[in-house]
């Protein structure tokens, strides 16, 4: 008779319900396989991007050209993310963030170690400064890689709104969360809100882009709207999405990732292909869009993701290796 | 329910599903070659989406193939083992598949020596490497003339490695992912209820042992 009992048990009785559900999409998805009706809906376009015209762009700049390197499909920026908070799968911010409706009294914090906390509206925030279009590009620690226009400007202009004090080393930042709309910690397996930090130089170069749109638009959901930061030299985790609070502060703040594993993931995190993942290597990148499997696509990593003239400087003395 | 089992069309018909994913994949391959936007077929980034899916199903196909022995003694229907040897054939198909888009087409300096710095270094490779390693002398000896060359005893020894396949897949998809391990995971629970039916099958046969009939013999068919 005891033969009987690993039969009677159901996934459902050992598995977290989470799982279960998620199961059964991922089998769904496996016999969906099988049926022509969702080999239809695969076909679909992602869905409809709730987006507006920035108007009055500025498309000049140091930062506009990126020479021989054109910006990547719209279609692979907006349909392949890494947004845990909208699901860990690649396509799933793409289906389940433009769900989310982003709070229209958006606003900014910008406090800890100033002389004044200052409270923005995302208004505010947009006047401070003419929009800029900046081409730059963007290297995911997973070794893909790709182009984008954003819209924006430098980190600066927003952190000289405040005066900090002379304790100020760092800043850190913090994704907005909104557990209804979002995964939990424990389904994403990493902290929310999501946080990130920069040193203060790094947070005020000019290279260091507050951006608010690509594509001549505003920021997709998936993309991190209603406003992100973008740091090309460094892999994609660090550009923290959908940013609600900034905190001036004396000691290197956590990172995300970095408390899931910091081993794996250093709070410098420059790009560099002397550096091995623990798990592979970054010496090559895959861009994504330029071409079905991969055919001329697959490239050398280029230290600092190719902006080294502009930031090698800020680590000059210091071993990358350690402080990877 | 016997006569459907041993029918020849009834394991035609599982041929023909077994090879059905690898007939959407080239089928999503084939349209997102055509169209100019292959990001709904294949995502935007189809190495890595193509790398996924073998992987899944080669995991699928290993879940299926441990089935088989505890549906035939639940169901009491030994000829549920004919279908045994083709399920996992297919997971060393899909296997061997994915390990090619891996040594072929991942963003990684292809060369002999960087491969094999990557295997001993990164400990998901390594143990997805013993995994591919584990099922190919199975593969190999799946002939019936091999079970007469081996001799039956000894050839359900060796594919006892089955066990090892499974536990060592597995272990690869957990490593391998970020930090939401639910899929692994749903994984780890499905191998180990497979084999945990199975160890509790040989302890209670051993307390039972004068009864050794109580098994049967199944070919290797």
């Amino acid at each position: 008779m005891l033969i009987r009992k690993p039969a009677d048990l159901h996934y459902s009785d050992v598995t977290p319900k989470e799982v279960y559900l998620n199961r059964r999409r991922f089998i769904g998805a496996g016999a969906a396989t099988l049926g022509a009706a969702t080999l239809g809906a695969l076909a679909l376009p992602s869905t409809a991007l709730a987006t507006t015209k920035i108007n009055g762009l500025a498309q000049t700049g140091p930062f506009h050209n990126l020479g021989d390197e054109k910006p990547s499909p719209k279609a692979t920026v907006t349909g392949y993310n890494n947004f845990y908070e909208f699901g860990t799968g690649k396509e799933d911010p793409a289906q389940n963030a433009p769900k989310w409706k982003v709070p229209t009294d958006w606003q900014i914090r910008i406090e800890g170690e100033v002389m004044q906390p200052k409270t923005l509206s995302l208004d505010q925030v947009m006047k401070l400064a003419p929009a800029e279009e900046r081409i730059y590009r963007h290297r995911c620690v997973e070794r893909w890689s790709i182009v984008v226009p954003w819209i924006g400007f430098s980190l600066s202009t927003l952190l000289k709104q405040v005066q900090p004090t002379g304790k100020a080393k760092y800043v850190a930042f913090e994704t907005y969360y909104d557990s209804k709309a979002m995964l939990s910690p424990r389904e994403a397996g990493i902290p929310f809100p999501y946080v990130e930090g920069l040193r203060l130089d790094e947070a005020m170069h000019p290279l260091t882009l507050l951006s608010f749109g690509m594509y001549g638009e505003t920021m997709p959901n998936q993309n991190g709207a209603p406003i992100r930061l973008v740091i090309p030299w460094k892999y994609g985790y660090k550009s923290i999405k959908s940013i609600a609070r900034i905190r001036f502060v004396e000691k290197q703040p956590p990172t995300d990732w970095g408390i899931y594993s910091d081993r794996e993931y250093g709070f410098y995190s420059n790009v560099n292909p002397e550096v091995d993942h623990p798990r592979w290597s970054q010496k090559e990148e895959q861009r994504l869009g330029s071409g079905f499997l991969g055919q001329g696509t697959r490239m050398a990593t280029v230290k600092f993701n190719g902006y080294g003239d502009q930031v090698a400087s800020l680590y000059s003395g210091m071993d990358l290796r350690v402080n990877h | 329910m016997n006569r459907f089992l041993s029918s020849p069309w009834t394991k035609a018909a599982v041929f023909v599903l077994a090879l059905v994913p690898l007939g959407v994949l080239l089928w999503l391959c084939w349209e997102a070659y055509r169209s100019s936007d292959f990001v709904p077929y294949v995502t935007a980034n189809p190495i890595e989406y193509i790398t996924h899916y073998t992987g899944d199903w080669t995991i699928r196909f290993i879940c299926f193939t441990l089935c088989i022995t505890p549906l035939r003694m639940l169901l009491n229907r030994p000829q549920i083992t004919r279908f045994r040897r083709m399920l996992g054939l297919f997971a060393f198909f899909y296997g061997s598949v994915h390990l090619a888009v891996w040594l072929f087409l991942d963003p990684k300096q292809n060369t002999i020596p960087a491969i094999w710095e990557d295997i001993m270094k990164r400990r998901y490779i390594t143990v997805g490497m013993l995994a591919f390693l584990a099922m190919l002398p199975l593969a190999i000896t799946s002939t019936a003339g091999w079970v007469r060359r081996l001799g039956f005893k000894r050839w359900k020894k060796l594919h006892k490695l089955v066990y090892l396949a499974a536990i060592a897949a597995v272990i690869h998809y957990w490593w391998l992912v970020k930090s939401d391990i639910r899929l692994p995971l749903m994984y780890a629970v499905i191998v180990a209820v497979l084999l945990g039916y199975r160890i509790i099958v040989w302890m209670r046969d051993r307390k039972r042992k004068p009864a050794v009939s109580a098994q049967p013999t199944v070919s290797a068919g």
